[in-house]
């Protein structure tokens, strides 16, 4: 069984990860409770003809897709796995309204052919003119945890030896009012820097784009490799240590073997217990991070996550601003990411220095 | 027939997200498709649905469109004649 490795990455986010030389040092802050992500330059990679027709979710995963083709020198992959939670949400508001603004008349082609949620995984094939494997994954905020072990076993099998694996999502505007009303979204505006301190319901929603090729092949410049992805779809918080602990033990490792922990706190005050749980818990001697204040909340806020361990292990070094406790390590071997939404959907991946 | 003409140009750069385009970039003889502004398929699709929504014209026979989405003067001089609205 072959090893996996993350070879490259690519990130449109709320911060400005499209710059390749800025691995956190910039940070965007805000007061809000959506934010949007910082749009790179789209005319740059998309031709004009193809970009008039796609909402901001396509732009962001193919840019970000074409950003980790071009820091893995690929200019093809064998398959195309796509994670999102909620799909192409601008299109498809924009055909509901039609229908119901136009009575079920008038209905135009285009956002109903880009409002479908492997409509990203699409454009990038198309983009490539890649015709191998394609797959869409849609489960709640474990969509691009689904992607990792779909890729992780075809890779593991040799059954590809590149794959583009990412998590995409954007937002849409009635979604948004929909959020709000059902109390998902919070009500107060939040400096990024006290999420974690607003104990209030609720999140900053945000959307993104984090994609990467994973190969059975590792190169000097890769950045880490994918020991082991489980996901959840329930588990009671009172499990959620013995199972961490037991994710880990599958791969012969402890807590103490833990470098560093990355946790998706996000700020609601309902759920964040998950992950204290853990900080106060096994993991309370281990060096601590978050991202969710820089990311914002979306179902595949994880691949931001991702792409932030896949940096530290490179990097060996962790930046100040996603720092969640005053524990320091020399070096970071392991790291282990848990991620949870509304006390749903959780996953464990660990990474490793390679 | 002027302010029509006018009309179809905005109503074509909204509809169809041509942007860094403004109607003045589009001369009423221009080719639509092809080596003029280079629509395609799914546009011809759009501007049939205007047809129908703003102008009360229903195509019928898709073969139609290739004469009347030929440039801004034949799809003004379309409308003008078969309008029902």
């Amino acid at each position: 069984m072959k090893s996996v490795y993350i070879n490259s990455v690519g990130s449109i986010s709320v911060q400005k990860t499209y710059e390749s030389n800025n691995f956190l040092e910039e940070i965007v802050e805000y007061n809000d409770t959506v934010i949007p992500a910082q749009d790179p330059n789209y005319k740059d990679y998309i031709p004009p003809a193809a970009a008039r027709r796609m909402a901001k979710g396509i732009k962001m995963g193919i840019v970000a897709s074409k950003m980790a083709l071009q820091d893995a020198s690929l200019e093809q992959v064998d398959a195309i796995i796509t994670g999102t939670g909620m799909g192409c949400l601008r299109d498809s508001e924009k055909f509901l309204s039609n229908i119901l603004d136009n009575d079920e008349q008038y209905l135009t082609p285009t956002p109903f052919i880009q409002s479908t949620h492997n409509t990203v995984g699409g454009q990038i094939a198309l983009e490539l003119q890649c015709k191998g494997y394609n797959f869409t994954y849609v489960h709640g905020s474990n969509s691009f945890e689904s992607c990792l072990i779909d890729a992780k076993l075809q890779l593991e099998q040799n059954e590809a030896q590149n794959i583009l694996v990412g998590g995409v999502d954007e937002i849409g505007e009635h979604t948004v009012k929909l959020l709000k009303l059902v109390g998902q979204i919070k009500t107060e505006p939040v400096n990024s820097s006290e999420l974690l301190l607003s104990n209030t319901k609720g999140v900053v929603f945000s959307e993104g784009a984090n994609f990467f090729v994973f190969s059975n092949q590792q190169q000097a410049s890769s950045y880490a490799e994918i020991v082991g992805v489980d996901i959840f779809n329930t588990l009671p918080i009172e499990s959620v240590s013995n199972t961490a602990e037991s994710f880990l033990k599958d791969h012969n490792l402890s807590v103490n073997d833990v470098d560093l922990v990355i946790l998706g706190n996000n700020g609601d005050v309902r759920f964040d217990d998950f992950y204290n749980t853990l900080t106060s818990g096994i993991f309370k001697e281990t060096q601590q991070a978050y991202y969710k204040h820089l990311s914002g909340e979306f179902h595949t806020a994880s691949s931001f996550g991702f792409w932030l361990a896949a940096n530290i292990l490179k990097a060996q070094s962790l930046p100040k601003v996603v720092k969640l406790n005053d524990k320091n390590t020399s070096q970071f071997k392991n790291i282990l990411l848990y991620n949870q939404f509304c006390g749903e959907n959780h996953s464990f991946t660990l990474l490793r220095k390679c | 027939m002027d302010a029509l003409k006018q009309e179809l140009k905005e109503n074509i750069i909204e509809q169809l997200n041509l942007e860094d385009m403004t109607p003045a970039d589009i001369a009423d003889d221009d080719m639509l498709f092809g080596d003029g502004l280079g629509l395609d398929s799914i546009d011809a699709l759009e501007l049939i649905v205007m047809l129908d929504k703003n102008y009360g014209i229903k195509l019928t026979d898709p073969k139609e469109g290739r004469t009347i989405f030929e440039s801004i003067n034949t799809m003004a001089a379309y409308i003008t004649e078969h309008r029902s609205k």
